[in-house]
This record gives C-alpha cells, sequence and structure tokens, in this order.
C-alpha cells in the first residue's frame, strides 16, 4: 500500500493517468453499492420465496434491473459533473479480508471504465428483462429465470465495479454461475445441460488462470487491489512475472469471452432461452475478458510479449468465428460465432495497447447494442416461427415480421460497419489502429491490419447471408396448408420495443460516442490517451477498403441467399465449410488433446488408485484382519489364560530389565 | 514377660537368636501351608491352610515389630476375611471336591513356568537388589508400634484413611447389590395362603389329632369322628407313608367290645381310682390284653 | 540371619500364590491365591519398614489389607451370585469374553 500512498504523492494530478483513486462517501456515490444490492436482493428473494412470487416475480425483476439502471444513470452524470482528472472514486465498503500481512478491503471502483460498463449492462439488461417477461410468458419457471437474470445482473455489476482482482474473481465467479444455470435452465433436455456443463468448465479453465494471476499479482505486488497492482511502479518487476501474469489473465479472458483456444463452449451456450443469450452471451459477460484486459492496462502495457499474444489470440478468434459463422445454419449459432468474432476484435485492439484500449470498449458498447438487438431479433424470429432455428427453413419472413425485420437490418447494418451506423465507428477505428505500427514492427502492422480487414469483408458476407435467408428470399417454412402450421407473426410490444430501443442505438449511438472523439476523452482517465502512431495506409484508404470489401460480401451474400434458391437440405459444400460446420474441428481437436487424454488420465488414475491406493488400504485392512484371525484364537475367554499371559509378560519384563541393567 | 518378647522380637537392626527360632520354625510351615493352597483337593482344606499361613505371618509381623499390623492381620484377615471365604465356600457347597485335572489346553504348563518364572525372576530381584543397613524400628516405634502407626496414618495418610473409608462402604453397599435377588412373585403371606386354602377346598380347621383315646394316645392311633369311624388324616402323615398307621376300625371294634363289657359287668367304673384298694383299676387287665392284642398284632404287621 | 530371609519367604509365597491362581479352577481358591499374593507383598513391606527404620511400608500394608477386605467382599459376592445363576463357582465356565 505504502507504494500506491508514496507514488500518488510523488506524481502532479495532471499527469495521473490510469488507476488513481480517490476515496469518495457521499452524494450519489454513497447509494452506488445498491447497484448491486438491488438486482442481489432481488434475486435472493425470487428464490427464496419460491412459488409464491410467481405472478409477480418477473415485474420484481424488471424493477430491480431498473433501479439499478436509474442508480447507475444517476452515478453516471454526477460524474460527469467531475473534473475529468478527477473521475476515478473508491468506494470503500469495509474490510474483507485481514489476515497477518494480508489485508484487503471491499469496495467499488467508480471510474468511466466501470461506469461504462455499469451502464450497459443495466440499460441493456432492463430492455431485455422487459423482452423476457414476453418471450418467456408461456414458461412456468419464469420467475425462477428471472432470479437467475439479477443475478447475473449483480454479479457482473460486481465484476465491473470490484476494485481489487479479488472482489473481480468473485464477480467472475458469479456471472459463470449465472451464465452455467441459465444455459441450463431448459436442463430437462440432456443437450443443454451438457452445454451449461461444457460453457462451466471452459469457464473454469479459464478461472485457474485469474486464481494463478491473483497469486502472482500476491506474490509480486504484496495486495491485489487495483491500487496496489496497477498503480506499482512495473519497471522493479521482471519481464518474465509481468509476462507471466498478462497471460495468466489472458487465459482468463479467454475463457469468459470465448476466445481461442477456449471459445468452443459459446456455439453451445445458445441452448439458453435466447435473451440469455442476447444479454449474456453477446452483450456482457462474453466481453468481460475485454474489460479484464483494459482494465489491466498497466499489466499489459509492460509486457510486450504477453500484449503480442493478446492481438494474435484476438486474431485468430476474429477470422474463427467468422470462418465459422458463414457455415452455420442455425440463426442463433451464427449470431455466436460472429460475437466470438467481434470480440476478437475487441480483444486484438486491447492487445494493440493504448491506442486501442478505448477503441476496444467503444466497440464493446455498440456491439453490446447491436449484437442484442440482433439476437432479440433472432428470438422474435424464433418465438414467430415455433422455436424454429434452422435459417434454411426461414426466409421472406421481411413481409410477416416488420418491426423485427427493421430492427434487425439496424443491427445488420451496424455490424457491417456501414456509415453511420454504429458498428462503423467503432471497428473502423479498431481496424485503423491494427494498421499503426507498435514499437516499430511494420510487419505486425500489416499482418493484423490485413486480418482485421479480411474480417470486416467475412463478416459482411456472414451476416448478410444470415439477414438474407432470414427475411429475404422465397419462403421455405411450411404452412398450415403444407401440413405444418407455422405462422410467422410479429411478437407483441413487450418484445418489439426493447429492440426499437436497441436498434436506435444501433443507428446512432456510435456517431454520437465518436463525434469529438468524446467517448476516448470519457475513458481517457483509465486508458489513458495514447498518442496515436500513423497507420501504414492512410485512414481514407483505410475506410474505402473496408467498405468495398464489406459491400463485396453483402452482394456475394446476395446473389446466392437473396436471389437464388437456398436449398432446404444442408448441401455438402466445400471442405472449408464442411469443416466450419463443425467449429472448424474444434471440438474434435479438443477431443483428441485434452478430453481423450483427459479420460485415459482419469482412467490410470482411477485404475492405479484401485490397484495401488485401494489394494493398499483394503491390504492394510485384510492383513489386520487376518492377524486378527490368528490372534483371535488366544481368546479364549479363560481368565486363566489371561492371567497366565500377564503373568508370563510380567516375568519376561522383569528379565528384560535385569537383563538390560546386569 | 513382654519386656522378653519386646527385647527378642523388638524387630531391631539385628535378628535375635528367638526371632531366628520362630522364622525357621515358621517358614516351613508357612511354605507347606501354600503348597496346600496349591494342591488340595477341598476348598476347604485350602482355606484352612492358608488360614495357618496367615497366622503365622502374624507372628512374624509381631516378630518384626510389627505388632499393630500382627493384630490386624489376626482380626481382619484370619478373622474376618477367611471367615467369609469359609462363609462362601459353605454357600456354594462345601462337598464339592475341585478335580485338579487341568482343562485348557498348555494352562498347566503356563502356571507352572509363571510360577516358577515369576519364583527365579524374583530371586533374581532379591539377589541384585541393594539393602541398606538394617535400621530397626526401635526409633520409629517409640513409644509403642500402633502409637508410631498411628501418627504415620492420621497425619500424613489422613485423606487416604478417609479414602479407604469410602471406599469399604461402597465396597459393602456393592456387595449387597451384586447379591441382591429380585422377587419375581409376590410374598405370599398368611392372607394368601389362607385365601388359597379356602380356594382349593381343603381342610380349614386344624386337624384333629391322633389317639383320642386315654389307654392309646399313641401318634399312630386315628381320631374317631362323632360316628366312631376314624379320622386317616389326624395321624401323621410320615407315619402314614411308612404304613406303620394302627388299625382304626380294629381299635374302634375292640373300644366298642371293652365299653360293652364293663357296661355289662356294672358300676365298677363309677368309683374314682384310687378308691381301689389294690390300686389298680378293675378292669385293667382287659385293657391291657386287649392293648397288647392291638401291639401284637401291630407288631406283627 | 539377616533380613534377607523374610523377602525370600515372601518371594516364595508370592510365586506360590501366582501359580494358584493360575492353575486352580475354583474361583473360590483363586481368590484366595490372590490374596496369598497380597499377604506375600504386606511381608515384604513390614520387612522393608523395619530395614529402613520407617513405618510408611506398615502403613501402607495396612492399607493393603483394608483394600484387600474390601475386594473380598466384592469378589465374594460376585462368586457367590455367578454361583447363583450359573450352579458353578469354576472360573472356567465364565468365558462369555470369547466371541
Amino acid at each position: 500500500m505504502h507504494t500506491l500512498m508514496s507514488w500518488a504523492t510523488s506524481v502532479p494530478m495532471s499527469e495521473i493517468g490510469p488507476s488513481t483513486a480517490e476515496p469518495v462517501r457521499a452524494g450519489i456515490y454513497a447509494v452506488a453499492p445498491l447497484l448491486v444490492g438491488l438486482p442481489l436482493a432481488s434475486a435472493a428473494l425470487l428464490l427464496l420465496l419460491g412459488r409464491r412470487s410467481d405472478r409477480w416475480g418477473h415485474w420484481l425483476g424488471v424493477l430491480a434491473s431498473a433501479g439499478a439502471f436509474v442508480i447507475g444513470l444517476l452515478t453516471f452524470l454526477a460524474m460527469l459533473g467531475r473534473d475529468s482528472s478527477s473521475r476515478v472514486l473508491d468506494v470503500h465498503l469495509g474490510t474483507w479480508i485481514d489476515a497477518g500481512a494480508f489485508h484487503l478491503d471491499a469496495g467499488m471502483r467508480l471510474d468511466p471504465l466501470s461506469m461504462t460498463f455499469v451502464l450497459l449492462v443495466t440499460f441493456v439488461g432492463t430492455l431485455i428483462h422487459i423482452y423476457s417477461v414476453a418471450y418467456m410468458d408461456h414458461d412456468r419457471d419464469r420467475r425462477r429465470f428471472f432470479a437467475y437474470l439479477n443475478l447475473f445482473v449483480a454479479a457482473m455489476l460486481v465484476l465491473v465495479l470490484a476494485d481489487s482482482y479479488l472482489l473481480m474473481f468473485v464477480g467472475w465467479e458469479g456471472v459463470g454461475l449465472a451464465s452455467y444455470l441459465l444455459i441450463g435452465f431448459w436442463n430437462h433436455r440432456t443437450p443443454y445441460a451438457v452445454a451449461a456443463k461444457k460453457a462451466f468448465v471452459a469457464n473454469r479453465i479459464g478461472d485457474i488462470g485469474l486464481i494463478v494471476a491473483l497469486g502472482l499479482m500476491f506474490a509480486t505486488f504484496g495486495g491485489v487491489d487495483f491500487g496496489t497492482v496497477l498503480g506499482a511502479d512495473m519497471s522493479g518487476v521482471s519481464q518474465a512475472t509481468l509476462t507471466g501474469i498478462g497471460l495468466m489473465l489472458l487465459l482468463a479472458a479467454c475463457g469468459k469471452s470465448a476466445q481461442f483456444p477456449l471459445q468452443s463452449w459459446l456455439g453451445d451456450a445458445m441452448a439458453g432461452p435466447t435473451p440469455v443469450s442476447a444479454l449474456i452471451h453477446a452483450a456482457t459477460m462474453v466481453t468481460a475478458g475485454v474489460y479484464l484486459i483494459v482494465r489491466s492496462s498497466a499489466i499489459f502495457d509492460a509486457a510486450p510479449t504477453a500484449q503480442l499474444v493478446v492481438v494474435i489470440v484476438g486474431a485468430i478468434t476474429l477470422l474463427f468465428g467468422a470462418i465459422v459463422g458463414c457455415a452455420k445454419d442455425d440463426i442463433k449459432k451464427a449470431l455466436a460465432a460472429s460475437t466470438m468474432s467481434q470480440i476478437g476484435y475487441m480483444v486484438l485492439a486491447a492487445g494493440l495497447g493504448p491506442v486501442g484500449y478505448a477503441f476496444a470498449i467503444f466497440h464493446l458498447v455498440t456491439h453490446g447494442f447491436f449484437k442484442a438487438g440482433m439476437f432479440l431479433g433472432a428470438g422474435s424470429v424464433m418465438h414467430g416461427m415455433d422455436d424454429q432455428v434452422d435459417m434454411r427453413r426461414f426466409g421472406g419472413l421481411a413481409r410477416y415480421m416488420k418491426i423485427t425485420y427493421v430492427t434487425f437490418g439496424a443491427g445488420w447494418l451496424a455490424i457491417l460497419g456501414v456509415p453511420p451506423f454504429s458498428g462503423f465507428w467503432s471497428k473502423d477505428k479498431i481496424i485503423e489502429s491494427a494498421f499503426i505500427p507498435t514499437d516499430g514492427h511494420t510487419w505486425r502492422a500489416w499482418l493484423f491490419g490485413m486480418v482485421a480487414l479480411l474480417g470486416a469483408g467475412i463478416t459482411s458476407f456472414y451476416m448478410s447471408r444470415l439477414f438474407f435467408m432470414t427475411f429475404e428470399g422465397e419462403r421455405r417454412w411450411t404452412t398450415k396448408a403444407d401440413g405444418g402450421d407455422q405462422h410467422p407473426h410479429e411478437a407483441s410490444r413487450l418484445m418489439t420495443w426493447p429492440m426499437i430501443i436497441l436498434a436506435i442505438g444501433s443507428v446512432g449511438l456510435g456517431a454520437v460516442l465518436a463525434s469529438g472523439s468524446r467517448f476516448v476523452d470519457w475513458l481517457a482517465p483509465v486508458t489513458g490517451s495514447g498518442e496515436h502512431g500513423e497507420p501504414v495506409l492512410p485512414a481514407g484508404v483505410l475506410i474505402a477498403l473496408t467498405l468495398v470489401l464489406v459491400i463485396a460480401g453483402a452482394v456475394l451474400a446476395w446473389r446466392r441467399y437473396a436471389i437464388s434458391t437456398v436449398p432446404v437440405i444442408p448441401p455438402i459444400g466445400a471442405p472449408l465449410t464442411r469443416a466450419a460446420r463443425v467449429d472448424l474441428y474444434q471440438d474434435a481437436v479438443n477431443d483428441a488433446l485434452l478430453v481423450e487424454p483427459g479420460l485415459h488420465l482419469t482412467r490410470s488414475l482411477v485404475y492405479a488408485d484401485k490397484a495401488v491406493v485401494d489394494g493398499g488400504a483394503v491390504g492394510i485392512g485384510q492383513t489386520t484382519v487376518g492377524l486378527g484371525q490368528i490372534l483371535r484364537k488366544t481368546q479364549t475367554g479363560f481368565v486363566r489364560s489371561y492371567a497366565a499371559t500377564m503373568l508370563i509378560g510380567l516375568v519376561v519384563l522383569v528379565v528384560a530389565v535385569l537383563v538390560i541393567q546386569s | 514377660m513382654s519386656a522378653v518378647v519386646h527385647a527378642a522380637l523388638a524387630g531391631g537392626t539385628q535378628t535375635s537368636g528367638a526371632e531366628e527360632a520362630l522364622f525357621w520354625v515358621l517358614a516351613p510351615v508357612m511354605v507347606l501351608a501354600a503348597f496346600g493352597l496349591l494342591f488340595a483337593r477341598k476348598a476347604v482344606h485350602a482355606a484352612l491352610s492358608l488360614i495357618v499361613v496367615m497366622i503365622s505371618l502374624a507372628f512374624m509381623y509381631v516378630a518384626q515389630g510389627a505388632v499393630f499390623l500382627g493384630v490386624v492381620q489376626v482380626v481382619v484377615y484370619t478373622g474376618a476375611i477367611m471367615m467369609l471365604f469359609l462363609f462362601v465356600l459353605m454357600l456354594v457347597g462345601v462337598g464339592s471336591s475341585d478335580s485338579l485335572v487341568e482343562t485348557i489346553r498348555g494352562q498347566r504348563w503356563a502356571g507352572w513356568l509363571a510360577g516358577l518364572g515369576l519364583a527365579a525372576v524374583l530371586a533374581g530381584v532379591l539377589g541384585t537388589a541393594l539393602y541398606p543397613d538394617p535400621v530397626g524400628l526401635d526409633e520409629a516405634n517409640a513409644p509403642t508400634n500402633p502409637e508410631g502407626v498411628a501418627r504415620v496414618i492420621f497425619s500424613q495418610h489422613v485423606f487416604a484413611m478417609e479414602v479407604v473409608g469410602a471406599l469399604l462402604v461402597t465396597a459393602a453397599l456393592g456387595a449387597l447389590v451384586l447379591t441382591h435377588r429380585r422377587r419375581l412373585t409376590p410374598k405370599r403371606g398368611q392372607r394368601e395362603l389362607a385365601d388359597l386354602r379356602v380356594e382349593g377346598g381343603h381342610h380349614l380347621a386344624p386337624l384333629p389329632a391322633p389317639g383320642v383315646y386315654a389307654r392309646h394316645n399313641a401318634m399312630d392311633v386315628p381320631a374317631l369322628d362323632p360316628y366312631g369311624d376314624p379320622i386317616e388324616s389326624s395321624v401323621p402323615r410320615v407315619l402314614r407313608v411308612r404304613g406303620q398307621e394302627a388299625d382304626a376300625a380294629e381299635y374302634a371294634a375292640r373300644i366298642d367290645r371293652v365299653l360293652a363289657g364293663r357296661s355289662a359287668k356294672g358300676d365298677a367304673t363309677n368309683p374314682p381310682p384310687a378308691a381301689d384298694p389294690a390300686g389298680q383299676p378293675v378292669n385293667a387287665p382287659d385293657i391291657a390284653d386287649a392293648v397288647a392284642g392291638v401291639d401284637l398284632e401291630g407288631d406283627g404287621k | 540371619m539377616s533380613l534377607d530371609h523374610y523377602l525370600v519367604l515372601a518371594g516364595i509365597l508370592f510365586s506360590i500364590g501366582a501359580a494358584t491362581v493360575l492353575l486352580r479352577r475354583n474361583a473360590i481358591i483363586v481368590f484366595m491365591g490372590v490374596e496369598l499374593m497380597l499377604n506375600a507383598t504386606n511381608l515384604l513391606l513390614v520387612t522393608f519398614s523395619r530395614m529402613h527404620g520407617q513405618l510408611d511400608g506398615q502403613v501402607l500394608a495396612f492399607f493393603v489389607m483394608v483394600v484387600a477386605a474390601a475386594e473380598v467382599v466384592v469378589g465374594l459376592a460376585i462368586i457367590v451370585s455367578i454361583y447363583r445363576t450359573r450352579r458353578s463357582a469354576s472360573v472356567d465356565d465364565v468365558n462369555l469374553l470369547k466371541s
């Protein structure tokens, strides 16, 4: 702690960059704990009251989430009123752990970064809560669903508001739990339960990374709170340690954000109800990894190797998700692949260092809006199509669901990066940043820039494919006349209004935040304001290139999926398509590399356990029993035998004593 | 006398000649008696030989200057404990002799081994131990041994003394509890017995006494009921079982005859016997005959 | 004559008592063997008391006697109650300890 103190006093206020905090108690900040408390209390109430709260429980959930949003908004406004250099605030909650040399306070870190997340989580969360009221209307466990949603919101807020890595870990685990519960919400269907388990296990692997990182931090900096760790003097720490911490944090981020190589769970996670996919697996939780990396910017800045790995992971996942997205016929899985790819963009940006942090978060926010909007749109489509998710059985839905069509279209254009939609402002900045050489490595700029650019083109193709297969072309679904009973219809207002609001965000948010680099300035107290280098290509050229690729992708998709006939039965397709359909053999690779050896290891361990440990234990037992059987024969029950034994023993004892003494 | 005893058996530093003589007389007797305990077939003999050992021990105590302990040995051990043993022996059957044939395999062997081994070991211990020069009890026993013992008991060991007292009380209580027998059936009192008799329809009044006639007032002669019939139950059961009962009918007939004869001879019976000059009843021979006849018959049975 | 003779005599008596305990089957005689061992010990104590010129040995012997009295009372009560239920005073008949 003294490190921070001396550091803080020795640095002039004007130069205070990331992670200096001033404690606050008064005003709106005093009620900041309610941000977490409201949804948490609501979740507890709904779970504890059980069926008694079935009738009104979902509205309580909506209220709790909305209340959190209101508090978040008030806090945000209060923070806007402060000078930009004093926008990092600490709300002290009390001593959490006091064990010998280790002292940790529980507290909330209110700064532009966490406030951004708070607003995103509570705003999108509240919209999705409202949407869910209608979407889950027919589910008898709707109240439980809302309890879990509230639990998720509370945990996510703990995650982003924590002022130490350990408290963040609590939220980290909390969102993992909520994600598990919600993916497996319909766990009476085995594949869904298995999907939940898979997500949980993959997250565990990431969590191990975070735990190891925690241990390394504690060993290196003597604390795990942001003040101690991020405020420490990194020059005194060995490069290896910093790289280790960075890689471990990256592992954690990969697990949570479905980045390569831990991305396989995200597609299966679509087993959860669609609002869950929208909130957790598109807008918020999966972006926690990006938050972690940006929050730990001080560490990554000091560990270039780790940063490079971050960029590589982001680039790989970006392409990976994009390719997988091209082949998926399941609308939700295609969106999940897209999410994976978009988070790849964010991770890539976060790995670029100060240049990219703000853009990573920027893209995260816009993505939170348009992707959530598209997921809700997909949910609306499923709602109208009797839970059909196969895009090959959609087609021509634009006429039947106008609002869904329009809102989804807004999201589609946003993710394509068509100006002036949100995605353009954020994604284009990331591509541009990728082209800026770091540390004079021009090849990196070219490599990662081209990957980002290529990703944009592929994104355009598969998102257009998704959009056209669903809303354009001829209908491929069955009507009553055909013997089926699908009758596409628009959803109720409770569902359309959240979609509309999110669509508005998809359209305008990017422009609003980007104008005058408002968002970047807002985040500057946390991310620092990195001075821009120049990209290897002029910015205008990059924008033009991106747009060309995007339009090419969209046109290609239009020709293949809107004009020409889409077969209902998926064609065999090219090898790449076949590979992409099975997530580029990711599951097979995982099975072969991890699961099978793991199983064999476990089996041999079980065998060893049986043979050696059990054998030893049983052997000892059997030996004892055998000895007992032999010794039992001496137990005649005759008192005189016992007396004789005693006396002979005494004689022997005395003889022994005499012999020893003589 | 007491002075001599005191001088001879004071438990001084050195053994006097008298004490030596006493030891050499008593020790073989004790060992022999102890072997009696080991070999005696009857438990009573074993107990008696143990009493011999104990009394001899009492002598030795006195000889060693432990006068108080010698007396206690006699009173407690031989007087109380061994008597208790004898009581119990009588309780569980004094006649039962103990078979010396061993039933547990190897027990005889083990027992002898243990006994002899113990003796050898004790010999070894006694042989190797270093003893101080005997101090003697002259000083400690002043003025008398009981006083010295009392001083030690009631000063240093007073708590132990109290505890031992409690132990004795507990032991007495324990013995009571252990030997207590729970009554399984309700107690039968006089009233219950009477009720039983009424229920069973037996003779309620006391049984009639046998031999109501003056000349035949013997136990084996049954009483007669008002009709002149003999009452069998008036004769003791033992005689009846043995068949030594007199024939009541015969008696009755003879008596009737005698009575009839007397009435035929007139009022001779009216005067009191004292009035008879011969000092004998007039009809004595008749009755004597009758009695003799009966007796003869009775003997002849 | 030295005082050792008393000790030897006590040792012999003690061994005979022990052998009695091991070899006899009548519970009462076994008990008497125990008493004999206690008596032998008392003789030892008295002799030691004389050797050291202190009365503690005698006092200890006295306590042994009292405790022995208590022990005899309880022990005989046990023997009697066993005899009542099993009609036997043989220690070999009481072997329920064997499973």
